[in-house]
């Protein structure tokens, strides 16, 4: 194959966009694909302090680098799950990323200054770790964002996350999980804003990315997430991508552009019943927040 | 060839010549969800790998719900 700009031997193929690209034209298009996205959905403004939550893996990497390379003031959120082996690992990646590009990783431990990790907290509570993770995350990077003073946060879910996500959503008609998914969420009283700059990019484009811009990330998949139903909707996903190529954009993008706009009332109505946590003061449905209830069961608190 | 495979890691000898297609198609996986490198280099499915090549198979699909 040849590259669609340059006519020279090309690296990288992209099916749904029927065309393959060089080095340096991928590079280009992974570049333009975030532009694109931060401009058509007002993600980001001039001057912001964005913060990045960072795993080690190619899509926080690549969505780090790629913010940086559009000229974006951004630092690094690291947090450690305590999965073992599988954390050390994936620390040692956003360090060696961020010391090799001289940018500022903040680093939280949720043993260390929580009292608990995801191995315990799944344990204790009985549920899929990756409900914990996924709890804890959202909890910790929302809260370190609004304490560090910064403007937003940008996560690296891509186009294959979110198509993941919506299709679990759809499967299980959940509207509130759907008003919310969409590639910006305002900032409101007591949530920074976050933001998806990926979600034009397919998570093979990200992994691309890393390989051609020599940024070691950790290929290893998380041993708490196997067989998880999320990677189960990617592989029907991606067996009918296979079948026609597009089809996962055009679920995704339809949904947002036709709709999403349909639920955002019942996300709305979520959040403008919420109160402050007798504990942490985060904004919650009950007296005490999710996060600090997992806390506690999990020996944290 | 030589080919190396990940989660879990493993190694296979198979003979060459054939496409990155092929390869993918024998060993019944999705080009959607891995990437090929044939060295150091990311190649296209329709790149033809040869009998002395070290070829990685690296998939791309990851994460929880979060």
């Amino acid at each position: 194959m040849k590259c669609r700009v340059c006519r020279g031997p090309a690296a990288v193929d992209i099916r749904r966009h029927n065309a393959a690209f060089c080095p340096e034209h991928f590079v280009h298009h992974c570049r333009e694909q975030v532009r694109r996205a931060i401009k058509e959905h007002g993600m980001l403004g001039a001057g912001e302090r964005v913060l990045v939550a960072v795993s080690g893996g190619k899509d926080s990497l690549a969505l780090w680098d790629l913010l940086v390379a559009l000229g974006y003031d951004a630092d690094g959120l690291y947090l450690g799950l305590g999965i073992g082996g599988y954390s050390d690992r994936s620390g040692d990646a956003a360090r060696a990323y961020a010391d090799a590009r001289d940018r500022k990783l903040h680093e939280v431990d949720l043993a260390g200054d929580y009292g608990y990790d995801i191995p315990g907290a799944a344990a204790a509570t009985r549920r899929a770790p990756c409900g914990a993770c996924g709890l804890s995350k959202r909890h910790l990077f929302n809260t370190i964002a609004i304490e560090r003073g910064y403007d937003v946060i940008a996560t690296g879910h891509n186009l294959d996350d979110e198509a993941a996500v919506l299709l679990g959503n759809v499967m299980r008609w959940e509207p509130g999980y759907l008003g919310r998914q969409h590639p910006v969420l305002p900032a409101t009283p007591g949530f920074a804003r976050k933001v998806k700059p990926l979600i034009r990019l397919g998570e093979r484009e990200t992994a691309a990315y890393c390989v051609l811009e020599s940024i070691d990330y950790i290929v290893e998949e998380c041993p708490m997430a196997e067989g998880n139903r999320h990677l189960g909707y990617k592989e029907v996903l991606n067996d009918l991508e296979d079948r026609s190529p597009g089809t996962k954009a055009a679920f995704l993008f339809g949904f947002l552009d036709r709709a999403q706009p349909l639920f955002a009332g019942d996300a709305r109505d979520e959040r403008e019943g919420l109160g402050e946590c007798a504990i942490c003061g985060s904004p919650t449905t009950g007296e005490i927040c999710a996060f600090c209830r997992l806390r506690a069961r999990a020996g944290g608190a | 060839m030589k080919v190396l495979l990940r989660n879990p890691r493993r190694e296979l000898e198979l003979p060459g010549p054939l496409t990155v297609a092929t390869l993918l198609d024998r060993l019944e996986l999705n080009p959607e969800s891995v990437l090929v490198i044939c060295g150091d280099t990311l190649v296209t499915r329709d790149a033809r790998l040869s009998d002395g090549d070290t070829v990685e198979i690296r998939p791309v699909m990851s994460g929880g719900a979060s």
